[in-house]
């Protein structure tokens, strides 16, 4: 039974639906995406143009479905996006563009 | 400021039911009374980081919960002890 | 779909082209400090666990400022989060857990594994860890130790200093270091003397 609470679908702590779930505790090699994305991630809090808050807010707001769905580094990269497009430091036609020629 | 030992209260609030908000206190806290450990220090709070705004520093707490109070199940003597803000603590 | 529903790898390709030609990351960059993070990994808390063990002042030291005991060791903390130690002892077995997202001492043990971040370690760790330890572990505590859940919600970070285990009597920091493992320091597993 869950706690009867208005949670953010991020708040995971006693959930019910995941607390017959099976842990898969073998081990997961980093792969280069996700390493770059981490990196990317820590370059961009040194430099104080994205702090670990924002990401975690921009995590929060992928909705549910996506947010199970998505791998750990993807929704990293999802969010940096969207918190990088609402500061100004990227714009959506740079995106595209880079998009289109990548 | 609150002292170890001291019975504290987590405030029963949801800042997510009134817009978009970022916040680090566990839903299944909220309400419950638990037992400072100690204050761990000041920092900045991350309900104002996560959307640039200017954010104060805040008194952190270690607050100590028994398990079987918070979920109704669990064994007696089991513990919880999470990092709460002192915004989100009342005196018990 | 909005561009940041683009699937991620090619997402990355673009975001990296286009924080590249601003100056913001550049390649050079993000493979220095992929590199810089390659370096932290259990092994550094499997040295400060040894030295815990065998140095009861050391001991004293982690557990009042882990940050500092770690630098003591050569591990760089400067930037990082404070490092918190918990102590785990004949009353109480400490786990730790990061209910939101996925909260770990990096900068000491590494990349945190994969299940620490999983939905079902956030889930089940904070209300049923005995179930979780027994079922994904075969770790099974004591009667008489207490289980006590730390969910990092804050700007700490946190690891298990484990208890020395029985049959490690003599034996030198390096060979100590050798049987701590990333479960013990996160206190899903016990150290085992092989």
């Amino acid at each position: 039974m869950d706690k009867d609470t208005p949670r953010n679908h991020h708040d995971l702590g006693g959930v019910s639906k995941f607390m017959c779930e099976a842990v898969d505790t073998t081990p997961h090699a980093l792969t280069d995406f996700d390493k770059q994305v981490d990196a990317i991630r820590a370059i961009l809090g040194a430099k104080g143009i994205m702090t670990v808050d924002e990401l975690r807010r921009g995590i929060e707001s992928i909705p549910e479905a996506d947010y199970h769905r998505l791998s750990y580094y993807r929704r990293w990269v999802r969010s940096m996006t969207g918190i990088l497009l609402q500061k100004g430091v990227v714009t959506e036609a740079e995106l595209r563009a880079a998009l289109e020629a990548g | 400021m609150f002292a170890p030992g001291t019975a504290v209260r987590v405030k029963n609030d949801w800042p997510e039911t009134r817009g978009p908000a970022h916040i680090r206190t566990p839903h299944y806290l909220r309400g419950m009374t638990g037992t400072v450990v100690r204050h761990l220090g000041s920092f900045r709070n991350p309900e104002d980081l996560a959307f640039a705004r200017p954010a104060a520093e805040r008194a952190l707490y270690h607050v100590r919960f028994a398990q079987p109070a918070v979920w109704g199940e669990g064994r007696p003597g089991d513990e919880l002890q999470v990092e709460i803000f002192e915004h989100w603590l009342d005196p018990a | 779909m909005t561009i940041v529903e683009t699937d991620g790898e090619r997402l990355l390709v673009a975001l990296r082209s286009v924080l590249a030609t601003k100056g913001i990351a550049s390649a050079a960059e993000i493979a220095e400090r992929i590199a810089i993070t390659d370096r932290a990994s259990p092994g550094q808390g499997a040295r400060m666990v040894a030295k815990a063990w065998t140095d009861p002042a050391y001991r004293s030291r982690l557990l009042e400022d882990g940050s500092k005991a770690a630098e003591e060791l050569g591990i760089p903390m400067r930037g990082m989060p404070p490092l918190g130690v918990l102590e785990n002892t004949a009353e109480v077995h400490n786990l730790v857990v990061c209910t939101l997202c996925s909260c770990y001492p990096r900068a000491v043990l590494g990349y945190p594994p994969f299940w620490y971040k999983s939905a079902a370690y956030r889930a089940r760790a904070v209300r049923d860890p005995r179930g979780l330890l027994a079922e994904e572990w075969n770790t099974v505590l004591p009667d008489n130790v207490r289980l006590r859940v730390v969910d990092s919600t804050a700007d700490y970070r946190w690891m298990v200093l484990p208890l020395r285990p029985a049959g490690t009597e003599g034996w030198d920091e390096s060979r100590l270091a050798s049987i701590v493992r990333e479960g013990d320091m996160i206190g899903v597993t016990i150290p085992l003397v092989a």
